[in-house]
């Protein structure tokens, strides 16, 4: 399963809600203000680490670009637009 | 000259928001009002450097704050913990407001004839 994330983690409980659900190794799609989760050195930092442990986690490049964030965290993936329409392909996918 | 106080609490691109807000602050202080602004919560997203739309093409107003110094839009406050929860210090921004704890945010409100929430 291929898990949508597009809210903020500071504003909107989207992600923690998704995660009472995805089993471990399901893969995790951050996008538009989803990208700030994968930000490194921030007050869900300590948290993305535990979940990156348990999921695939992807962020948007295009986005993270648009935001001004040019890193991401370790054990998160960076995937451009193209990447996302692969991963859309091959997996059944839940948007939050 | 009435006391108006513009607070950005949104990120800059999820929703509009943002943006609407930085156009009340350009037409308030084009009309030469005591005009403050203040960054709190996701809205201090909306000044972090390194913004690239070149993959996008979704307009990047993120210059636009730095022309605030022009309209005479002096009084820009953020969030202390609001920038550090976020990872960001102050280089990290495209402009350089005065940095002021939480609970200084009411008594500023407070004071104002007007604020407006973007």
């Amino acid at each position: 399963m291929l898990h949508l994330i597009n809210k903020s983690p500071f504003e909107s409980m989207s992600l923690e809600d998704c995660l009472k659900y995805a089993n471990k190794g399901a893969s995790i799609l951050l996008y538009e203000d989803g990208i700030y989760a994968a930000m490194p050195g921030t007050a869900v930092s300590e948290r993305m680490a535990g979940v990156t442990a348990d999921y695939k986690v992807y962020a948007l490049k295009e986005d993270m670009m648009l935001r001004g964030v040019d890193k991401v965290m370790d054990g998160v993936t960076e995937i451009d637009y193209a990447g996302f329409v692969g991963l859309v392909e091959e997996s059944k996918t839940a948007s939050w | 000259m009435a006391k108006l106080m513009v607070v950005f609490r949104t990120s800059p691109y999820g929703t509009i928001y943002s943006f609407e807000g930085l156009e009340n602050v350009l037409i308030m202080g084009a009309y030469d009002q005591d005009v403050s602004v203040l960054f709190i919560d996701d809205g201090v997203l909306a000044i972090k450097k390194g913004m690239d739309n070149s993959s996008t093409g979704i307009k990047d107003f993120s210059p636009t704050f730095r022309a605030l110094e022009a309209y005479d839009i002096e009084k820009i406050f953020i969030d202390r913990t609001s920038m550090e929860s976020r990872g960001l210090k102050l280089e990290d921004l495209v402009i350089e407001p005065e940095i002021i704890e939480a609970d200084a945010v009411e008594k500023m409100m407070e004071e104002q004839k007007n604020f407006f929430m973007f």
